[in-house]
């Protein structure tokens, strides 16, 4: 019998630290509870807050549809931008969500190289909202080239005249880097689904989500033979992913620091831009998950420590950002370059948008600092108004950065002033029904949790778990009855 | 003999449930020393140390993955070198058309490199596991299909030269297994 071995005497390496920590699943929840608890989201009817969200979202995506044809249909005339400011809203809010989309690489690779266990009960979220944040960004250059039809141009092909695309320019570069983050984030997202699928598949009833899932689910079959080869495949996924993730907001911030603009051209845009995006991205992962755990009662597997845990990492990359806002200041005071100086003094103190750098400056740098104390980061509602801010702050950082600079020149005959036409702000609202829309629908048709994942998490996952004897008695009082 | 052989061909091996990954774990040390080949454990995690439960070494996916990145970096440089320098030089912000560009090349040779590892991964991993494979004995029994819950499952194939129909019956009831299903081919 197996209670000949050494199991029964070994003890769990968390007790062995003397250090109980703190459960990742709490109240002792078994296999079969968690699988019927997120599964469940999927088969049993959408609570009524779930319509009272997806209608609306429905009729933004609408508007979103309709200001697109709008804008082929006329011409990007119908946006506000033009000389001086050529990159108004439309890069805004591209950089904006694309940076969203970095907490869910982060979540989904890097913590998993770290080991954070933790991550298991929010990297499926998060990397759906990847995907999504990545789609709404991916529009914006798409329109803002001018002629959508033509967007094919992007790609490695020549024209007409032979002529490829220029390979120096960061805006090729970017069209790389974007392109490839989103197919690598699907591959890493598809790929850690498909367990999850066959779980679905077995507990469908009905012939077409069995069919559905069963498809997508590629048969699975969760033997050790595959298991081996697929933690592979995630591991280097997540060491793919890792530089992946740092690069492409690297790359988005070339598209203003090899320029010459004064106000963009600066060595400390990438680190910044990547600690900005996951200070975003992490401040959107928690404004979709607080109320997604209250919704579905996920309490026990999104604790409070994943939440201190985030906030934690939003306190972090906020005062990294901080710094960089400070820096950057210093930099232009302490450098000889006078145009630089003036793109920096018209930022904070004398230029037409300083409103919008000290909102910038408050949401993103003052806000998140109540995270200091352990009852703010405990407290859902404190967590949820501050991440709020951070969202606001992330939006106002791209505004900052780029309309403040290009509206005050080298030249002030040049100088203008950009504000945004009605064709923009609702298509901004449009992209964030399109982000809410397809969340809901992640959240009606797939696991919002990974659930394969959380169960290895689980105390008695692991072979060396000494009360197995307990469990085995559990089992077979509940399969006698 | 004969008959034995007979009976087997429509077998495709048992099923066999532990209630926990502790037993299936010393269960899969014991097959292993007792020789059998064409088995396997079906869990809804990976447990972690399974691979050398069951005698298995490391997964030389990685290998497919190197050939994909390696693959990425050479073509990004060829497209790029090819296009920029050889075909059609084009001089923008008067950067170099020559070897000397290639820290412009950097962004692009890097994103090339990560997507076709990322494809390696992808279709390696479905090749490894032989998946997509919709059609399986294995979905016929009800036993097995816990495995994606919380079933803790053994199949140890008819196939297997060491499979024998009692004996094998007999030595997953010993090592502690709680059911036990046959599945047909």
């Amino acid at each position: 019998m197996a209670g000949n071995s050494s199991a029964d005497t070994q003890v769990h390496p968390s007790e062995a630290e003397g250090v109980a920590r703190e459960p990742l699943v709490l109240n002792n929840r078994s296999m079969g509870w968690i699988t019927e608890r997120i599964c469940g989201i999927v088969e049993n009817r959408q609570p009524l807050i779930w319509w009272v969200l997806f209608v609306p979202s429905v009729a933004l995506f609408g508007c979103l549809l309709f200001t697109l044809f709008y804008l082929v249909s006329t011409g990007v005339g119908v946006w506000g931008n033009n000389q001086p400011v050529a990159w108004g809203w439309a890069i805004v809010n591209f950089v904006f969500w694309i940076g969203i989309g970095h907490a869910g690489t982060l979540i989904s690779a890097i913590l998993f190289l770290t080991r954070q266990k933790w991550r298991t009960s929010v990297n499926r979220a998060s990397e759906a909202m990847t995907l999504i944040a990545v789609m709404c960004a991916g529009i914006y250059p798409g329109f803002h080239v001018g002629r959508f039809w033509m967007v094919w141009f992007l790609a490695p092909i020549p024209n007409a005249n032979g002529i490829w695309q220029n390979f120096k320019s960061p805006l090729l570069w970017d069209v790389f880097a974007v392109s490839t983050y989103f197919t690598v984030s699907v591959i890493f997202w598809y790929i850690g689904l498909i367990p999850d699928l066959a779980t679905l598949r077995d507990r469908a009833s009905k012939k077409l989500p069995k069919f559905l899932y069963g498809f997508f689910a590629l048969g699975w079959r969760g033997g050790n033979r595959q298991w081996r080869h697929y933690e592979m495949a995630y591991l280097l996924l997540a060491a793919l992913s890792t530089p992946l993730v740092l690069s492409v907001h690297s790359v988005v911030s070339f598209d203003f620091a090899t320029s010459v603009v004064p106000g963009w051209h600066t060595t400390i845009f990438p680190p910044y831009f990547v600690a900005g995006a996951i200070f975003g991205g992490f401040a959107m992962v928690l404004t979709l998950m607080l109320p997604v755990r209250k919704l579905y009662g996920l309490e026990d597997m999104i604790t409070a420590k994943h939440i201190d845990n985030m906030a934690k990492i939003i306190l972090l990359t906020g005062t990294i950002v901080g710094y960089a806002y400070i820096m950057e200041l210093f930099i232009s005071y302490y450098g000889a370059n006078k145009f630089e100086s003036d793109a920096f003094h018209l930022r904070i103190l004398s230029g037409p948008y300083t409103w919008a750098y000290y909102c910038m400056f408050f949401c993103n740098v003052i806000a998140p600092q109540v995270f200091w104390f352990k009852w703010c980061r405990h407290n859902l509602w404190v967590v949820f108004i501050i991440v709020n801010f951070v969202n606001a702050g992330m939006w106002f950082e791209r505004f900052v950065i780029i309309p403040t600079s290009i509206a005050r020149d080298f030249l002030p005959g040049q100088w203008g002033y950009y504000s945004p036409s009605w064709v923009e702000k609702l298509m901004f609202l449009g992209t964030f029904g399109m982000f809410l829309m397809l969340f809901l629908l992640f959240i009606r048709f797939l696991p919002v949790i990974a659930v394969s994942e959380v169960k290895g998490v689980l105390p008695e996952a692991d072979p060396h778990y000494p009360d197995w004897k307990r469990l085995r008695e559990k089992r077979r009082q509940s399969s006698a009855s | 003999m004969s008959t034995a052989t007979d009976k087997s061909s429509s077998l495709f091996g048992y099923v066999a449930e532990f209630s926990s990954a502790s037993e299936l774990y010393h269960a899969a040390e014991k097959i292993r020393d007792a020789g059998f080949r064409r088995w396997d454990v079906h869990t809804p995690y990976p447990v972690h140390g399974m691979d050398h439960a069951m005698g298995l070494g490391k997964s030389w996916l990685s290998a497919v993955v190197l050939c994909g990145g390696a693959t990425g970096s050479l073509v990004a440089l060829f497209m790029q070198f090819f296009t920029q320098v050889t075909l059609y030089p084009t001089v923008v912000q008067n950067k170099p058309t020559n070897l000397f560009t290639i820290p412009a090349f950097f962004p692009v040779t890097f994103e090339l490199t990560i997507l076709l590892s990322a494809f390696a991964t992808l279709f390696g991993l479905l090749i490894f596991i032989m998946l997509p494979r919709w059609n399986h004995p294995l979905f016929n029994s009800r036993l097995f299909s816990k495995f994606s819950d919380d079933g803790f499952i053994m199949v140890v194939e008819a196939r297997d030269p060491k499979f024998k129909k009692e004996e094998t019956r007999d030595f997953l009831k010993e090592i502690g297994a709680e059911g036990i299903e046959e599945v047909a081919n």
